[in-house]
Protein backbone atom coordinates (compact mmCIF):
# COMPACT_ATOMS: atom_id res chain seq x y z
CA UNK A 1 0.00 0.00 0.00
CA UNK A 2 1.22 3.89 -1.16
CA UNK A 3 1.18 6.27 1.67
CA UNK A 4 1.48 4.14 5.09
CA UNK A 5 3.63 6.07 7.25
CA UNK A 6 6.23 3.42 8.73
CA UNK A 7 6.64 2.10 12.55
CA UNK A 8 9.89 2.94 14.31
CA UNK A 9 10.88 0.80 17.26
CA UNK A 10 11.42 3.60 20.08
CA UNK A 11 14.72 2.55 22.47
CA UNK A 12 15.74 5.48 25.41
CA UNK A 13 18.83 5.38 27.70
CA UNK A 14 17.61 6.28 31.10
CA UNK A 15 20.19 7.39 32.69
CA UNK A 16 24.07 8.19 32.55
CA UNK A 17 26.01 5.01 31.65
CA UNK A 18 22.68 2.41 30.81
CA UNK A 19 22.25 0.92 27.91
CA UNK A 20 19.05 2.21 25.55
CA UNK A 21 15.62 -0.02 26.55
CA UNK A 22 12.86 -0.62 24.18
CA UNK A 23 10.32 2.04 25.18
CA UNK A 24 7.72 1.28 22.52
CA UNK A 25 6.90 2.23 19.17
CA UNK A 26 5.41 5.13 16.67
CA UNK A 27 4.67 5.63 13.13
CA UNK A 28 6.74 8.53 11.32
CA UNK A 29 8.26 9.38 7.40
CA UNK A 30 11.48 9.25 8.23
CA UNK A 31 14.39 8.69 10.81
CA UNK A 32 14.67 12.70 11.49
CA UNK A 33 10.80 13.08 12.42
CA UNK A 34 10.38 9.59 13.97
CA UNK A 35 13.57 11.15 16.75
CA UNK A 36 11.25 14.25 16.92
CA UNK A 37 8.08 11.86 17.36
CA UNK A 38 9.95 9.62 19.95
CA UNK A 39 11.36 12.86 22.39
CA UNK A 40 7.79 14.48 22.23
CA UNK A 41 6.66 10.85 23.16
CA UNK A 42 8.63 9.32 25.51
CA UNK A 43 10.74 11.81 27.22
CA UNK A 44 8.00 14.34 28.47
CA UNK A 45 9.11 13.29 32.21
CA UNK A 46 12.81 13.03 31.78
CA UNK A 47 12.90 9.59 30.66
CA UNK A 48 16.24 9.70 29.37
CA UNK A 49 19.21 11.38 27.58
CA UNK A 50 19.52 9.50 24.63
CA UNK A 51 17.37 7.99 21.34
CA UNK A 52 17.67 5.45 19.23
CA UNK A 53 14.91 5.08 16.54
CA UNK A 54 15.03 1.50 14.29
CA UNK A 55 12.78 0.62 11.78
CA UNK A 56 10.49 -1.93 13.02
CA UNK A 57 11.04 -3.81 9.90
CA UNK A 58 14.23 -4.49 10.37
CA UNK A 59 14.10 -6.09 13.71
CA UNK A 60 13.94 -9.44 13.35
CA UNK A 61 12.32 -11.56 16.39
CA UNK A 62 12.33 -14.96 17.95
CA UNK A 63 9.18 -17.16 17.20
CA UNK A 64 7.14 -17.46 20.63
CA UNK A 65 5.94 -21.12 19.53
CA UNK A 66 9.78 -21.68 20.32
CA UNK A 67 9.94 -20.28 23.53
CA UNK A 68 9.84 -23.70 25.66
CA UNK A 69 12.90 -24.91 23.22
CA UNK A 70 14.77 -21.85 23.22
CA UNK A 71 14.41 -20.54 26.87
CA UNK A 72 13.97 -23.75 28.87
CA UNK A 73 13.68 -23.05 32.48
CA UNK A 74 16.30 -24.75 35.13
CA UNK A 75 18.39 -26.01 32.70
CA UNK A 76 22.04 -26.68 33.10
CA UNK A 77 22.23 -25.17 36.56
CA UNK A 78 26.33 -26.00 36.65
CA UNK A 79 26.01 -21.96 34.81
CA UNK A 80 25.43 -21.15 38.45
CA UNK A 81 27.86 -19.94 41.27
CA UNK A 82 25.86 -21.74 44.22
CA UNK A 83 25.92 -25.37 41.57
CA UNK A 84 29.57 -25.41 43.28
CA UNK A 85 30.27 -26.43 46.87
CA UNK A 86 32.46 -23.87 48.80
CA UNK A 87 33.01 -24.38 52.38
CA UNK A 88 32.55 -21.35 54.01
CA UNK A 89 35.52 -20.60 55.39
CA UNK A 90 36.89 -19.92 52.09
CA UNK A 91 34.93 -16.86 52.61
CA UNK A 92 33.30 -15.13 49.08
CA UNK A 93 34.26 -16.04 45.89
CA UNK B 1 38.26 -14.56 31.64
CA UNK B 2 41.30 -12.70 30.86
CA UNK B 3 42.52 -9.27 30.58
CA UNK B 4 46.05 -7.65 32.22
CA UNK B 5 47.73 -5.00 32.71
CA UNK B 6 47.44 -3.36 29.30
CA UNK B 7 50.47 -4.16 27.13
CA UNK B 8 51.87 -0.90 25.70
CA UNK B 9 49.04 1.94 26.00
CA UNK B 10 49.92 5.33 24.11
CA UNK B 11 47.60 7.83 25.48
CA UNK B 12 49.56 10.32 23.84
CA UNK B 13 47.21 12.90 22.04
CA UNK B 14 47.00 16.22 20.37
CA UNK B 15 43.67 18.19 20.92
CA UNK B 16 43.44 21.86 22.30
CA UNK B 17 44.16 22.36 26.02
CA UNK B 18 40.52 23.25 25.51
CA UNK B 19 38.65 20.26 24.69
CA UNK B 20 40.93 18.14 26.60
CA UNK B 21 39.62 20.10 29.67
CA UNK B 22 36.43 19.49 28.97
CA UNK B 23 36.99 16.20 28.25
CA UNK B 24 38.32 15.39 31.52
CA UNK B 25 35.38 17.73 33.40
CA UNK B 26 33.03 15.10 31.78
CA UNK B 27 35.12 12.26 32.69
CA UNK B 28 35.96 13.54 36.57
CA UNK B 29 31.66 14.19 36.82
CA UNK B 30 31.83 10.57 36.36
CA UNK B 31 30.20 10.85 32.93
CA UNK B 32 30.23 7.95 30.69
CA UNK B 33 31.70 8.22 27.19
CA UNK B 34 29.55 7.35 24.85
CA UNK B 35 30.72 5.84 20.79
CA UNK B 36 29.32 9.44 19.02
CA UNK B 37 30.42 11.15 21.63
CA UNK B 38 33.58 13.35 21.05
CA UNK B 39 36.71 12.63 22.65
CA UNK B 40 40.89 12.59 22.58
CA UNK B 41 42.38 10.11 19.68
CA UNK B 42 44.40 9.10 22.48
CA UNK B 43 41.57 8.14 24.41
CA UNK B 44 40.58 5.85 21.27
CA UNK B 45 43.46 4.75 20.73
CA UNK B 46 44.13 3.12 24.22
CA UNK B 47 40.60 1.65 24.71
CA UNK B 48 40.74 0.28 21.11
CA UNK B 49 43.94 -1.18 21.98
CA UNK B 50 42.99 -2.68 25.67
CA UNK B 51 39.32 -4.31 24.60
CA UNK B 52 41.37 -5.56 21.63
CA UNK B 53 43.74 -7.17 24.08
CA UNK B 54 41.08 -8.07 26.28
CA UNK B 55 38.98 -9.96 23.75
CA UNK B 56 42.07 -11.59 21.90
CA UNK B 57 42.58 -12.81 25.76
CA UNK B 58 39.26 -14.15 26.14
CA UNK B 59 39.32 -16.01 22.62
CA UNK B 60 42.75 -17.54 23.05
CA UNK B 61 42.05 -18.27 26.61
CA UNK B 62 39.39 -20.56 25.14
CA UNK B 63 42.62 -23.20 23.76
CA UNK B 64 43.89 -24.05 26.90
CA UNK B 65 41.01 -25.36 28.59
CA UNK B 66 39.81 -26.37 25.27
CA UNK B 67 42.38 -29.14 25.50
CA UNK B 68 41.04 -31.09 28.33
CA UNK B 69 37.59 -30.79 27.37
CA UNK B 70 37.69 -34.50 26.15
CA UNK B 71 39.35 -35.65 29.31
CA UNK B 72 37.26 -34.36 31.31
CA UNK B 73 36.99 -37.07 34.41
CA UNK B 74 33.46 -36.54 35.13
CA UNK B 75 29.99 -35.80 32.92
CA UNK B 76 29.57 -32.92 35.72
CA UNK B 77 33.05 -31.61 35.35
CA UNK B 78 32.52 -32.01 31.28
CA UNK B 79 29.81 -30.14 31.41
CA UNK B 80 30.93 -27.38 33.36
CA UNK B 81 34.07 -26.82 31.74
CA UNK B 82 32.32 -26.89 28.06
CA UNK B 83 30.01 -23.91 29.71
CA UNK B 84 33.01 -22.44 30.91
CA UNK B 85 34.68 -21.89 27.46
CA UNK B 86 31.35 -21.00 25.92
CA UNK B 87 31.35 -18.20 28.17
CA UNK B 88 34.73 -17.15 27.20
CA UNK B 89 34.01 -17.27 23.68
CA UNK B 90 31.01 -15.60 24.16
CA UNK B 91 32.97 -12.54 26.04
CA UNK B 92 35.47 -12.31 23.44
CA UNK B 93 32.01 -11.58 21.10
CA UNK B 94 30.93 -8.67 23.56
CA UNK B 95 34.16 -7.33 23.89
CA UNK B 96 34.99 -7.39 20.03
CA UNK B 97 31.66 -5.62 19.77
CA UNK B 98 32.45 -3.03 22.49
CA UNK B 99 35.85 -2.29 20.63
CA UNK B 100 33.89 -1.64 16.97
CA UNK B 101 32.01 0.76 18.56
CA UNK B 102 35.09 2.76 18.56
CA UNK B 103 35.44 2.51 14.69
CA UNK B 104 37.51 -0.26 14.17
CA UNK B 105 36.47 -3.62 12.51
CA UNK B 106 36.70 -6.92 14.07
CA UNK B 107 38.41 -8.34 11.00
CA UNK B 108 40.86 -5.64 11.25
CA UNK B 109 41.37 -7.07 15.12
CA UNK B 110 41.41 -10.75 13.78
CA UNK B 111 43.86 -9.67 11.40
CA UNK B 112 45.91 -7.92 14.18
CA UNK B 113 46.03 -10.99 16.48
CA UNK B 114 47.01 -13.43 13.33
CA UNK B 115 49.83 -11.51 12.67
CA UNK B 116 51.36 -11.22 16.37
CA UNK B 117 50.97 -7.37 16.01
CA UNK B 118 48.06 -7.25 19.10
CA UNK B 119 49.00 -9.10 22.13
CA UNK B 120 46.88 -10.79 24.20
CA UNK B 121 46.99 -11.97 27.79
CA UNK B 122 50.64 -13.93 28.71
CA UNK B 123 48.95 -16.46 30.64
CA UNK B 124 48.11 -18.23 27.94
CA UNK B 125 51.04 -19.09 26.40
CA UNK B 126 51.95 -21.44 29.36
CA UNK B 127 50.46 -25.33 28.54
CA UNK B 128 47.83 -27.06 30.69
CA UNK B 129 49.62 -30.62 31.59
CA UNK B 130 46.99 -31.83 33.62
CA UNK B 131 43.80 -31.93 34.55
CA UNK B 132 44.95 -29.94 38.02
CA UNK B 133 45.32 -27.14 35.62
CA UNK B 134 41.95 -26.86 34.86
CA UNK B 135 41.52 -26.30 38.55
CA UNK B 136 43.92 -24.11 39.07
CA UNK B 137 42.86 -21.79 36.02
CA UNK B 138 39.57 -21.05 37.32
CA UNK B 139 40.42 -20.89 40.80
CA UNK B 140 43.82 -18.32 40.08
CA UNK B 141 43.50 -16.54 36.06
CA UNK B 142 39.49 -16.70 36.38
CA UNK B 143 40.13 -15.26 39.91
CA UNK B 144 42.86 -12.71 38.76
CA UNK B 145 40.68 -11.62 35.90
CA UNK B 146 37.73 -11.02 37.70
CA UNK B 147 39.99 -8.65 40.36
CA UNK B 148 40.58 -6.75 36.89
CA UNK B 149 37.45 -6.97 35.45
CA UNK B 150 35.12 -5.89 38.66
CA UNK B 151 36.95 -2.37 38.49
CA UNK B 152 36.44 -2.63 34.71
CA UNK B 153 32.29 -2.36 35.45
CA UNK B 154 33.38 1.38 35.61
CA UNK B 155 35.06 2.08 32.95
CA UNK B 156 34.70 5.78 31.65
CA UNK B 157 33.61 4.05 28.78
CA UNK B 158 30.02 2.63 28.13
CA UNK B 159 30.15 -0.31 25.55
CA UNK B 160 32.87 -1.57 27.84
CA UNK B 161 31.56 -0.89 30.66
CA UNK B 162 28.39 -2.43 30.20
CA UNK B 163 30.41 -5.69 28.41
CA UNK B 164 31.74 -6.27 31.77
CA UNK B 165 28.81 -6.17 34.04
CA UNK B 166 27.57 -8.82 31.85
CA UNK B 167 30.81 -10.87 32.01
CA UNK B 168 31.59 -10.70 35.56
CA UNK B 169 27.84 -11.63 36.21
CA UNK B 170 29.06 -14.53 33.97
CA UNK B 171 32.66 -15.39 35.11
CA UNK B 172 30.85 -15.72 38.88
CA UNK B 173 30.80 -19.31 38.61
CA UNK B 174 34.09 -20.10 36.38
CA UNK B 175 36.53 -19.26 39.72
CA UNK B 176 33.70 -21.50 42.12
CA UNK B 177 34.12 -24.67 39.84
CA UNK B 178 38.15 -24.07 39.34
CA UNK B 179 38.54 -23.84 43.51
CA UNK B 180 35.81 -26.73 43.63
CA UNK B 181 38.22 -28.90 41.54
CA UNK B 182 41.67 -28.10 43.53
CA UNK B 183 39.71 -28.96 46.41
CA UNK B 184 38.67 -32.15 45.16
CA UNK B 185 42.10 -33.14 44.63
CA UNK B 186 43.40 -31.53 47.53
CA UNK B 187 41.44 -34.11 49.41
CA UNK B 188 41.97 -36.83 47.63
CA UNK B 189 44.89 -39.52 47.75
CA UNK B 190 48.55 -38.31 48.09
CA UNK B 191 49.17 -38.41 43.99
CA UNK B 192 46.18 -35.91 43.73
CA UNK B 193 47.18 -33.64 46.30
CA UNK B 194 50.44 -33.69 44.69
CA UNK B 195 49.18 -32.78 40.93
CA UNK B 196 46.96 -29.92 43.00
CA UNK B 197 50.32 -28.48 44.65
CA UNK B 198 52.11 -29.06 41.24
CA UNK B 199 50.20 -27.40 39.05
CA UNK B 200 50.10 -24.25 42.03
CA UNK B 201 53.71 -24.37 41.18
CA UNK B 202 53.67 -23.70 37.53
CA UNK B 203 50.59 -21.23 37.85
CA UNK B 204 51.05 -18.80 40.97
CA UNK B 205 53.76 -16.64 39.10
CA UNK B 206 51.92 -16.64 35.63
CA UNK B 207 49.19 -15.49 37.39
CA UNK B 208 50.58 -12.65 39.48
CA UNK B 209 52.47 -11.19 36.30
CA UNK B 210 48.74 -11.23 34.93
CA UNK B 211 48.21 -7.64 36.83
CA UNK B 212 50.97 -6.05 34.67
CA UNK B 213 54.35 -4.76 35.42
CA UNK B 214 55.37 -2.67 38.39
CA UNK B 215 53.44 0.48 39.04
CA UNK B 216 56.51 2.57 38.34
CA UNK B 217 57.69 0.70 35.29
CA UNK B 218 54.24 1.43 33.48
CA UNK B 219 54.52 3.69 31.44
CA UNK B 220 51.18 5.23 30.49
CA UNK B 221 49.28 3.68 33.24
CA UNK B 222 48.74 7.44 34.76
CA UNK B 223 46.59 8.36 31.79
CA UNK B 224 44.54 5.56 31.47
CA UNK B 225 43.66 6.19 35.55
CA UNK B 226 42.98 10.09 34.95
CA UNK B 227 40.70 8.77 32.30
CA UNK B 228 39.46 6.91 34.48
CA UNK B 229 39.42 4.06 32.28
CA UNK B 230 41.28 2.18 34.98
CA UNK B 231 40.50 2.43 38.37
CA UNK B 232 43.22 0.87 40.01
CA UNK B 233 46.72 0.17 39.49
CA UNK B 234 48.38 -2.75 38.61
CA UNK B 235 50.10 -3.16 42.04
CA UNK B 236 46.90 -2.57 43.97
CA UNK B 237 45.00 -5.32 42.28
CA UNK B 238 47.83 -7.26 42.47
CA UNK B 239 48.14 -6.68 46.41
CA UNK B 240 44.38 -7.24 46.53
CA UNK B 241 44.64 -11.00 44.81
CA UNK B 242 47.55 -11.88 46.53
CA UNK B 243 45.48 -10.98 49.95
CA UNK B 244 42.49 -12.80 48.88
CA UNK B 245 44.28 -16.06 47.56
CA UNK B 246 46.57 -17.24 50.38
CA UNK B 247 44.34 -17.88 52.92
CA UNK B 248 42.36 -19.93 50.13
CA UNK B 249 45.62 -22.34 49.34
CA UNK B 250 46.05 -22.20 53.27
CA UNK B 251 42.77 -23.58 53.76
CA UNK B 252 43.41 -26.64 50.91
CA UNK B 253 46.47 -27.40 52.58
CA UNK B 254 48.64 -26.04 49.20
CA UNK B 255 51.93 -24.24 49.57
CA UNK B 256 52.21 -21.14 47.43
CA UNK B 257 55.28 -21.40 45.50
CA UNK B 258 56.93 -17.99 46.97
CA UNK B 259 59.82 -18.53 50.01
CA UNK B 260 59.51 -14.40 50.39
CA UNK B 261 55.47 -14.90 50.93
CA UNK B 262 55.03 -13.33 54.34
CA UNK B 263 52.12 -11.08 55.99
CA UNK B 264 52.97 -7.61 56.25
CA UNK B 265 51.15 -6.24 59.52
CA UNK B 266 51.51 -2.78 59.10
CA UNK B 267 50.10 -2.64 55.40
CA UNK B 268 47.60 -4.72 55.87
CA UNK B 269 48.87 -7.07 53.53
CA UNK B 270 50.91 -9.98 52.07
CA UNK B 271 54.79 -9.09 51.21
CA UNK B 272 56.05 -11.07 47.99
CA UNK B 273 59.34 -11.67 46.71
CA UNK B 274 60.42 -10.72 43.42
CA UNK B 275 58.50 -11.40 40.20
CA UNK B 276 60.70 -12.77 37.19
CA UNK B 277 59.71 -9.52 34.52
CA UNK B 278 62.14 -11.07 32.03
CA UNK B 279 60.29 -14.09 31.81
CA UNK B 280 56.66 -11.99 31.47
CA UNK B 281 58.37 -9.58 28.30
CA UNK B 282 59.75 -12.87 27.07
CA UNK B 283 56.11 -14.44 27.22
CA UNK B 284 54.18 -11.34 26.21
CA UNK B 285 56.52 -11.38 22.85
CA UNK B 286 55.26 -14.40 21.78
CA UNK B 287 58.82 -16.83 23.35
CA UNK B 288 56.48 -18.30 25.87
CA UNK B 289 56.17 -22.41 26.00
CA UNK B 290 52.82 -21.79 23.99
CA UNK B 291 52.35 -19.01 22.19
CA UNK B 292 53.41 -20.63 18.58
CA UNK B 293 50.79 -23.16 19.11
CA UNK B 294 48.44 -20.58 20.25
CA UNK B 295 48.41 -18.74 17.19
CA UNK B 296 48.41 -21.49 15.15
CA UNK B 297 45.26 -23.12 16.40
CA UNK B 298 43.60 -19.41 15.75
CA UNK B 299 44.75 -19.16 12.44
CA UNK B 300 44.08 -22.36 11.49
CA UNK B 301 40.20 -21.96 12.99
CA UNK B 302 39.96 -18.82 10.59
CA UNK B 303 41.68 -20.45 7.73
CA UNK B 304 38.74 -23.70 8.47
CA UNK B 305 36.29 -21.36 8.71
CA UNK B 306 36.70 -19.32 5.80
CA UNK B 307 34.15 -21.94 3.55
CA UNK B 308 31.35 -21.65 6.28
CA UNK B 309 31.66 -17.36 6.22
CA UNK B 310 31.43 -18.08 2.33
CA UNK B 311 28.65 -20.77 2.63
CA UNK B 312 26.68 -18.89 5.04
CA UNK B 313 26.88 -15.25 2.71
CA UNK B 314 26.18 -17.43 -0.49
CA UNK B 315 23.27 -18.84 1.65
CA UNK B 316 21.72 -15.73 2.60
CA UNK B 317 22.13 -14.39 -1.40
CA UNK B 318 19.63 -17.34 -2.08
CA UNK B 319 17.23 -16.58 0.34
CA UNK B 320 16.98 -13.18 -0.50
CA UNK B 321 16.74 -14.07 -3.97
CA UNK B 322 13.84 -16.37 -3.38
CA UNK B 323 11.93 -14.08 -1.12
CA UNK B 324 12.02 -11.15 -3.99
CA UNK B 325 11.07 -13.91 -6.50
CA UNK B 326 8.03 -14.87 -4.36
CA UNK B 327 6.85 -10.98 -3.74
FE1 LIG C 1 35.91 -14.48 30.40
FE1 LIG D 1 36.26 -16.92 32.89
FE1 LIG E 1 37.79 -11.65 30.97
Amino acid sequence: MTGEVPLWEVFIRPRNGLAHRHVGSLHAADEVMALQAARDVYTRRGEGNSIWVVPSKAITASDPDQAAENFEPGEKIYRHPTFYDIPEEVGHM
Amino acid sequence: MYSQGLIGADGRTEESPEFLAAFQARIDAEEKIEPNDEMPEGYRRTLVRQIGQHAHSEIVGMLPEGNWITRAPSLRRKATLLAKVQDEGGHGLYLYAAAETLGVSREEMTEELLSGKAKYSSIFNYPTLSWADIGTIGWLVDGAAIMNQIPLCRCSFGPYARAMIRVCKEESFHQRQGYEIVMTLARGTPEQKAMAQDSLNRWWWPSIMMFGPHDADSQHSDQSMAWKIKRFTNDELRQKFIDATVPQAEFLGLTIPDPDLKWNEEKGGYDHGPIDWSEFWRVVKGHGPMARDRIKARKKAWDDGAWVREAALAHADKRRARKMAAE
